[in-house]
């Protein structure tokens, strides 16, 4: 649903630099430009050392850092969207599914299951912004409604992670409801008594921010995380000015009491144990 | 007869209203007899309505739903209820005019009614900034539904919005937060609610004030993820798709049926709302009467689950 810019700062041109790159020992930050030693990044979680830049996740990769070794179980794997309205745009939405499916090793772009956060039994959904942005179309709001279902009924704790450009637009009005769906069973848990955490991760937009990722009981985003309803090239448009400084970052969302805390990835899983061991 | 704002399709319908009112003039100015030729280009024009009318395009629905003519929130307000009370503000930053509430009279039921407020002109629309909400907007919506279950009264919602503003100052006070917020008071309040789309129903701005124990949806209004030009910009990037955009986005009401988002198309007098809202109004209050008797029949504490579970078969997926 919404669009969003990242910040490029090219010192050198791109081709010239590009062309420096030793084949698979060194990537470039998207925020500061620099070189990293790509050994470095992964020890680092993907987080540039030099500016604090939070690289995208894949979905698996976030469970593997977030949850207890061994411990999470997939839920409804196979659920996979259909081209239901015969949606074209520059492609057949049939084609993009297959594309993004192969692109990204999942039917879909949310992954969810029931896995141990410090010890404790948890509820989790990870959207994956490699399928599609990680739009929410039916799959994703059947399956994160599931899981919240799931956890009222085991009266566990929620965590989802979002990271998501809104909702898919090639399934039309059936995307739209995914929001009131899954706030609607959130209610459920909510009503329960239960813990609901929402991490929001790189970048979280559109209509994921107003439904479930925005009401989580507590709040975390990721350092450097872009966070906000509308995207920033919307609103520029709309009010035709430039926008201020690190407007929808999720330190500007702090400052705004939006959110909790702004935490960097290598302390995310220590501050989810916490709550979990305060509130469960 | 013309109508302010009238769209292209609409133009020959109105050549022959304008005939048949020059017709009229010199039938009353000169006494010549010419009720044989307007009866026939009554006929005509009747024919051409249902003609052009029941074949609309996508695209043109879409024209049709924002038309300036339509009547609007306000208008049915008017037409339909009795003693309405407008309560202002959200008790937290400020009034937000895009979207209005209040209590009313409907025959013999006392009902609270939120709804998007466009106007008619410029200084109105600049006024009720288009029908753009801002999260005070839904923050009001929210104070509201929950005096309305503290009082045990219906609501009654009027959808017709572009979307929720996106701008800096509704991005700093949680615009994602307050629609989500509203939708979790909507799904859980224990009165009946009532949800009709009257013009357009523009994305999560629309949606916030969408949960209903029945969905109605006038005959020429749309309801989209989306606004078509801003799908033709971002997944063609070419703004002239829009029409495309427009057929692919499955926005229509006899789409919205198809697809068992809601529950009830309110048909509009031939040639849409904006050409009798008098009779267009007959029929919404009709349609809203008939649910209302219908929800008094389900016990209050069931209201919520009864909502979650039309909620709940939305989605199409491959199990
Ligand atoms: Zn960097």
């Amino acid at each position: 649903m919404v669009w969003f810019r990242k910040p490029k700062y090219t010192i050198v041109t791109p081709q010239a630099k590009r062309a420096k790159i030793p084949d698979g020992l060194w990537i470039r930050c998207n925020d500061c430009g620099e070189l990293i030693f790509k050994k470095e990044w992964e020890n680092n979680l993907k987080v540039c050392p030099k500016c604090n830049y939070h690289f995208q996740l894949r979905a698996k990769e976030r469970l593997e850092i977030t949850v207890d070794e061994g411990t999470f179980e997939e839920d409804n794997k196979s659920l996979a969207p259909i081209d239901f309205l015969k949606f074209i745009d520059k492609k057949p939405y049939k084609e993009r599914i297959i594309e993004n499916q192969e692109k990204a090793q999942l039917n879909d772009a949310v992954i969810t299951g029931c896995g141990y956060i410090e010890k404790i039994k948890t509820a989790i959904a990870v959207l994956d912004f490699n399928f599609m942005g990680g739009s929410m179309g039916s799959v994703m709001g059947e399956k994160i409604t599931r899981l919240i279902e799931k956890a009222t009924d085991l009266k566990i704790p929620l965590l989802i992670v979002s990271s998501s450009g809104g909702a898919r637009m090639q399934e039309g009005i059936i995307s739209l409801f995914q929001m009131s769906k899954t706030v609607a069973a959130l209610e459920l848990h909510n009503k329960a008594k239960l813990l609901f955490i929402s991490l929001l991760t790189h970048p979280t937009t559109g209509g994921v921010t107003a439904s479930f990722a925005s009401i989580g009981d507590i709040i975390i985003a990721e350092a450097k995380t872009l966070i906000g309803f509308a995207g920033p090239r919307v609103i520029e448009q709309t009010i035709k000015e430039k926008l201020p400084y690190k407007f929808q970052q999720s330190e500007f969302l702090l400052e705004h009491g939006l959110i909790d805390m702004v935490v960097n990835r290598k302390n995310v899983k220590n501050v989810l144990g916490r709550f979990l061991h305060f509130f469960c | 007869m013309a109508i302010v704002g009238s769209l292209d399709f609409e133009k020959p319908i109105e050549e022959i209203e304008d005939k048949i009112a020059e017709l009229s003039k010199l039938t009353q100015e000169r006494e010549i007899d010419f009720s044989q030729e307007i009866k026939k280009l009554e006929v005509k024009a009747q024919e051409m309505k249902k003609e052009v009318f029941s074949n609309l395009t996508p695209w043109q629905k879409v024209l049709m739903a924002r038309h300036t003519g339509r009547p609007s929130t306000m208008d049915y307000i008017r037409m339909i209820f009795k003693d309405f009370i407008e309560l202002c503000g959200d008790r937290l930053f400020k009034e937000d005019k895009a979207i209005v509430g209040g209590i009313a009279e409907l025959d013999d039921y006392k009902v609270f009614i939120i709804g998007h407020r466009k106007g008619k002109d410029t200084k109105s629309n600049l006024e009720y900034n288009f029908g753009m909400p801002h999260p005070e907007g839904y923050r009001k919506a929210i104070r509201l539904a929950n005096l309305a279950e503290k009082f045990s009264k219906p609501i009654i919602t009027f959808i017709d919005t572009p979307g929720a503003y996106p701008g800096v100052g509704a991005e700093e006070r949680g615009q994602g937060e307050a629609i989500a917020r509203t939708l979790q008071v909507f799904s859980k309040i224990q009165v009946p609610i009532i949800v009709v789309i009257i013009g357009e129903g523009g994305s999560g701005g629309a949606l916030a004030i969408g949960i209903g124990n029945r969905i109605l949806m006038l005959e020429h209004a749309v309801y989209s993820v989306i606004s078509p030009e801003g799908c033709a910009a971002i997944l063609w990037n070419d703004p002239s798709k829009t029409i495309e955009a427009a057929k692919n986005l499955s926005l229509t009401a006899n789409d919205l049926v198809r697809l068992k988002v809601i529950d009830e198309i309110i048909k509009e007098p031939v040639g849409g709302a904006h050409r009798s809202p008098e009779e267009a109004s007959c029929l919404v209050k009709d349609s809203i009467i008939s649910c209302l008797k219908e929800l008094q029949e389900i016990p209050i504490s069931e209201l919520a689950l009864e909502r979650y579970q039309k909620l709940r078969k939305i989605g199409k997926y491959l199990e």
